[in-house]
């Protein structure tokens, strides 16, 4: 059993996905790469447990992330 | 910058003139070779214990430039067992705060205490140049009759036997022969003896290079440890800076990779760094200019038979979280009282295979720290420089991101929880206090300091009350004796009526119990001796 839920858990995905495009507008590869570290961060203190956390990390690394998500 | 240099071009802050050869063999129990702050603080940990060491330094003087200056809170604790832990205090410069700033930013994005935990006779750190640390130490060791320091006499070869090692020792005046039982190689990064024996380290090198510049001026600044990302007058790269005694500063500037090592150190170049920090106007004088690379790596063992590694002759990291004398000092604490048991026969030898395992703990983590400092302060890719970035922006305006922000892990005492001389019992009341293989921490008793009394060289049981059965060769300190005033030493070792602490040598948790009988006791200091 994974610590993340990996159940569809975003009310308004589209809504979700256009904010995210809309706040990396404009901005070069360098600003946007700080944007997403700091997003990132935001999200992983929010979360903080380990095993989520962690079981994240190796999700978003994997190559293959619905075999991954089996092994979890 | 010191007039004084030797015939390799090594500056010199003491003069000391070359020993003469011994007019018969020497009968020893330990040789140590190198004389800087590890091998020295050896020689006065073994001394005195009473065992006669001999210590033979290749030079015949003590090398200026600070090179090491900041000394941990553990360090001072050793010291202080040592006996020198006060005078050290007194001639450094205490400091226990840190500060961070990022680019131009006027105020620190973080700041951090380094005694997070107060009511403890140590401050968090001292900074102290290492020859004025290392006078200190010579005056220590050369108040002992049992140790004899020489200086200008330099072993060329190791040789090991059933019983003992010879090694070859040369000087202005020939070559000489010394038999022994046991070497410690504490004779730094290059380690001769290490060479002889044809070891070496394993681990990572780092492509970067720093600038090193300690300089004298007088100005009214805090001692406090400033950190800089990204300054406007070192643009895309680190710097620092420190106080130290007599007015000296230490200012350290990253430069890259590929520069030209010797143009760096002329002082018209080092100038408009010192100003770029400091402000147009300072008024300083050049002590040491020097440029460094520097390395996170070990030997794969430091026990060779006969012949022991201890310090930079065993592990290296990078400057960044003082974890290079600091972390050579642990080992010294680490090996003495084992050694000394050894040497006396009330030990078996095997005992230093627990040096060889819980010294390697502490150079893992301290080099895993430092490479985490290192990375932090020098990403090697954009990526890795945009979550450094963004990590910054953070810490500014929130507390939770703070604790990402890495300008060095700073050197404290590391644990050993899987150590074979720990004892383990576990007990629900037994939730809080220290753990075996943890340190030991420092609390006011009633007159004086409880590292202090845990720190008299041998093991202590450390007990609530006298209803604590007592141990025969074992002493007992008993706390309701001794006083708890302020009930720091109940709370920080969560110890109830009729509890006990076993305590090494090196003022390390070997065992508690809520309730011990006589045997729990015996069975406990045995194992932590190295029995089985």
């Amino acid at each position: 059993m994974s610590g993340l839920d990996l159940n569809a858990n975003i009310e308004q995905p589209d809504d979700f996905y256009a904010r995210l495009l809309r706040m990396h507008e404009g901005l070069d590869r360098e600003q946007s790469s700080v944007i997403n570290a700091k997003l990132i961060l935001l999200l992983a203190n929010h979360i903080g447990d380990e095993r989520a956390l962690s079981d994240a990390l190796y999700l978003a690394g994997s190559k293959n992330v619905l075999k991954s998500s089996v092994e979890l | 910058m010191t007039a004084l240099l030797n015939k390799g071009g090594i500056p010199i802050w003491r003069d000391k003139s070359v020993t003469p050869d011994p007019t018969e063999k020497d009968d020893v129990e330990v040789v140590i070779v190198g004389g800087g702050p590890v091998g020295l603080s050896l020689a006065l940990d073994l001394g005195l214990r009473g065992r006669r060491v001999l210590v033979l330094n290749k030079r015949s003087f003590i090398a200026a430039g600070s090179k090491a200056i900041c000394f941990s809170k553990r360090t001072l604790d050793i010291w202080n067992r040592l006996g020198v832990g006060q005078a050290m205090v007194d001639k450094g410069v205490v400091w226990n705060l840190g500060k961070v700033f990022w680019g131009a930013r006027e105020d620190p994005v973080y700041s951090f205490d380094m005694l997070p935990v107060k009511h403890q006779e140590m401050p968090g750190f001292i900074n102290l140049q290492q020859y004025a640390c290392e006078d200190m130490l010579i005056e220590a060791v050369e108040a002992l009759p049992n140790v004899i320091l020489r200086w200008g006499h330099e072993v060329v070869s190791v040789t090991q036997e059933a019983n003992e090692a010879l090694l070859d020792v040369r000087t202005s005046d020939g070559t000489y022969q010394v038999a022994t039982p046991w070497v410690v190689a504490c004779d730094g990064s290059s380690s001769p003896v290490r060479t002889m024996m044809g070891l070496d380290f394993e681990g990572r090198i780092f492509e970067d290079d720093f600038l090193i510049a300690d300089i004298r001026l007088k100005q009214e600044r805090p001692s406090e440890r400033w950190f800089w990302f990204d300054p406007p007058f070192n643009p895309g790269q680190s710097a620092l800076l420190h106080k130290q005694p007599d007015d000296v500063w230490r200012l350290d500037f990253q430069l890259g990779w590929n520069i030209d090592r010797e143009a760096c150190v002329r002082p018209e170049n080092v100038e408009p760094y010192v100003r770029g920090m400091l402000g147009d106007d300072v008024e300083f004088e050049p002590e040491w200019y020097s440029v460094y690379t520097f390395q996170c790596r070990r030997m794969a063992r430091f026990v060779h038979d006969r012949v022991i590694f201890a310090g930079d002759s065993a592990h290296l990291v990078s400057p960044f979280g003082a974890r290079g004398c600091n972390g050579g000092i642990a080992d010294v604490d680490n090996l003495g009282w084992k050694l000394d048991l050894v040497v006396q026969g009330r030990a078996d030898r095997d005992l230093l295979e627990t040096y060889n395992d819980e010294a390697i703990v502490t150079a893992d983590e301290n080099i895993l720290n430092s490479s985490r400092s290192t990375d932090f302060l020098t990403p090697k890719s954009d990526n890795s420089r945009a979550f450094r970035d963004a990590v910054l922006e953070l810490a500014q305006d929130f507390a939770w991101a703070r604790p990402f922000v890495n300008s060095g892990r700073l050197s404290t005492a590391v644990a050993y929880p899987s150590s074979r001389l720990s004892t383990h019992v576990e007990y629900e009341e037994l939730s809080s206090g220290l753990a075996p293989g943890r340190v030991a921490l420092d609390a006011p008793l009633k007159d004086g300091w409880l590292l202090r009394e845990l720190g008299r060289g041998d093991f202590v049981l450390l007990a609530a009350d006298d209803s604590v059965p007592e141990v025969e060769g074992l002493r007992r300190l008993v706390l309701s004796e001794v006083g708890d005033p302020e009930g720091l030493v109940s709370q920080r070792y969560g110890l109830a009526p009729g509890g006990a602490y076993l305590v090494r040598p090196d003022q390390y948790i070997a065992g508690r119990w809520s309730r011990p009988d006589r045997g729990q006791i015996e069975r406990a200091w045995s194992r932590a001796m190295g029995g089985r």
